[in-house]
């Protein structure tokens, strides 16, 4: 019993500390943007990392994931009506407000998300970190901010487009497989939603932008002990990240219902 | 001049600066030797500010610097150093020319267009030419080591601290680098402070000696003093030193 109060005193311990060193982190960056040139060049370099080069597997997963949820929505409606009913607009649903934001912030976090920890945590363990202030910058000016702004500037970019493939792998399988008329699929979508229904999802992949931003950068800024604590801090951030995303989709969500957003 | 007075850092219940002084005067190289772990890194750093002295005074031109805590006042006491990294620190992700243009950027006026001149310039004086686009990872360890001492005295600092700049290298490349150290020193009229455990490389190149032991400086002085000292810790050093390199020998031979 004793054992377990000291765990969780340990716990609750690290875990204000951490808050404290992420504040500490969040507001070097905000001071550093205001009272610094903002890198555009870096910030470029890092979009074209960040987003564009995740776009091939944001697709494919928001495909696949729009073609199995018509799949299985019509088929289960036809089980229940004897044909596949509002396929469209459950599919666009989904995709738009949930499935489209959560999936491309997971996929963002595993590959950016872990490539940002790992280079950082490398440029901390072989001084170039160190080396950055020597060269009269600052690691916040010249790796956090970019990568804050390249996190928050593409992943609701990916958002949108990733919930237009998923519809589209919905339309392609309604059309191929359940044989719902192109016309009916569209118009399920377009008759039931709205824009606050695209807000809803787009908002939502900004939140997670700034989550995966925080979470890569610190914990690449936290990695000690070469090329284990890389290892070991690129795990940490990866599944931090997710467990996030997934958790604080929830209170997310339930806060823009609160306000209309739906 | 660098007057060090009374700096004390602690990591925990560890002091490894133990209220130490010393004055660096300028154009003077200064050496500062010891066992590894003694704490020779840390008193560099701090005198660039890298890591935050717990006490004492740090006075570069008239400014005490251990006292600024703000990081914008910080990179402006920064502009007269500069740093050569015990491995070379060069950034993975940018080339030669690109490392070497680095603090260019931040730390003086020059216009971007001399950039690419003053650095393939910077770089013949190291000895290195046609390298400009080569990535960090097609360098070899001397030229990693040539690299950073090109991007440290590309931005004409008045201060430059080497943090054990012969460390990891071959004989050969260890006499090329203190030559090289050597050759900044007498063309570019700068003050160096390097931290080393190569006796051979701090007699070479020093005008001063200072032997770090147990968070003090036990010795400052000329080369040649510390050559004929008494004291017991620089004798067991020099001994020390000398069994190392001849064990070294005999199982090269």
């Amino acid at each position: 019993m004793k054992y377990f109060f000291q765990q969780l005193g340990q716990n609750f311990i690290q875990l204000v500390n951490t808050v404290g060193k992420v504040s500490f982190m969040l507001k070097s960056v905000v001071v550093w943007l205001f009272r610094s040139r903002l890198e555009y060049e870096e910030i470029v370099k890092q979009a074209v990392r960040i987003g564009f080069d995740s776009l091939t597997v944001v697709c494919l997963v928001n495909f696949f994931t729009g073609m199995v949820l018509a799949l299985q929505t019509g088929y289960s409606s036809k089980n229940l009506f004897n044909e596949p009913l509002y396929i469209g607009t459950i599919v666009g649903f989904s995709i738009i407000k949930e499935l489209a934001p959560v999936l491309t912030a997971i996929v963002v976090a595993g590959r950016a998300g872990a490539a940002v920890t790992a280079e950082i945590g490398t440029m901390k363990v072989t001084e170039q970190l160190d080396a950055l202030h020597t060269l009269g910058t600052n690691p916040a000016r010249y790796l956090l901010i970019p990568r804050y702004i390249a996190f928050i500037v593409t992943l609701p970019l990916l958002t949108v487009f990733a919930g237009f493939v998923g519809i589209m792998g919905g339309f392609v399988v309604s059309l191929v497989k359940l044989g719902v008329p192109s016309t009916v699929y569209w118009n399920d979508i377009f008759t039931f939603m709205e824009v606050s229904s695209f807000m809803h999802g787009f908002l939502k992949s900004l939140f997670f932008a700034f989550i995966i931003a925080t979470v890569s950068c610190y914990k690449g800024l936290e990695i000690s002990g070469g090329a284990e604590g890389v290892r070991k801090s690129t795990t940490e951030s990866v599944v931090t990240s997710m467990v996030l995303v997934l958790v604080l989709d929830y209170f997310i969500s339930a806060a823009f219902v609160l306000v209309g957003i739906i | 001049m660098i007057e060090v007075e009374n700096l004390v850092k602690k990591y925990k219940d560890n002091i490894v600066l133990d209220s130490i002084s010393v004055n660096i005067y300028d154009g003077e190289m200064f050496s500062v030797m010891g066992p590894s772990g003694c704490g020779k890194s840390t008193f560099i750093k701090c005198l660039v500010r890298l890591i935050k002295p717990d006490g004492g005074r740090i006075i570069a031109d008239g400014k005490n610097m251990a006292a600024i805590d703000d990081e914008f006042e910080l990179a402006k006491y920064r502009r007269n150093f500069s740093y050569l990294f015990q491995g070379g620190a060069l950034f993975d992700s940018l080339n030669v020319m690109e490392n070497v243009c680095f603090g260019l950027k931040y730390l003086t006026d020059a216009e971007p267009s001399n950039y690419e001149r003053i650095a393939k310039e910077k770089l013949s004086l190291v000895g290195l030419n046609n390298v400009e686009e080569l990535e960090i990872s097609e360098l070899s360890g001397g030229m990693k080591k040539r690299v950073s001492l090109a991007r440290a005295i590309a931005t004409e600092p008045k201060y430059i601290l080497y943090d054990e700049p012969t460390t990891g290298l071959d004989p050969v490349t260890s006499e090329t680098i203190s030559d090289l150290i050597l050759d900044m020193q007498k063309k570019l009229d700068i003050t160096s402070i390097v931290v080393t455990h190569d006796l051979k490389l701090a007699f070479s190149i020093s005008d001063r000696v200072a032997m770090l032991h147990a968070g003090k400086f036990d010795f400052v002085g000329t080369p040649d003093d510390f050559r004929k000292s008494d004291n017991s810790v620089v004798k067991g050093f020099i001994n020390n030193s000398i069994i190392d390199e001849n064990n070294h020998k005999n199982g090269r031979e």
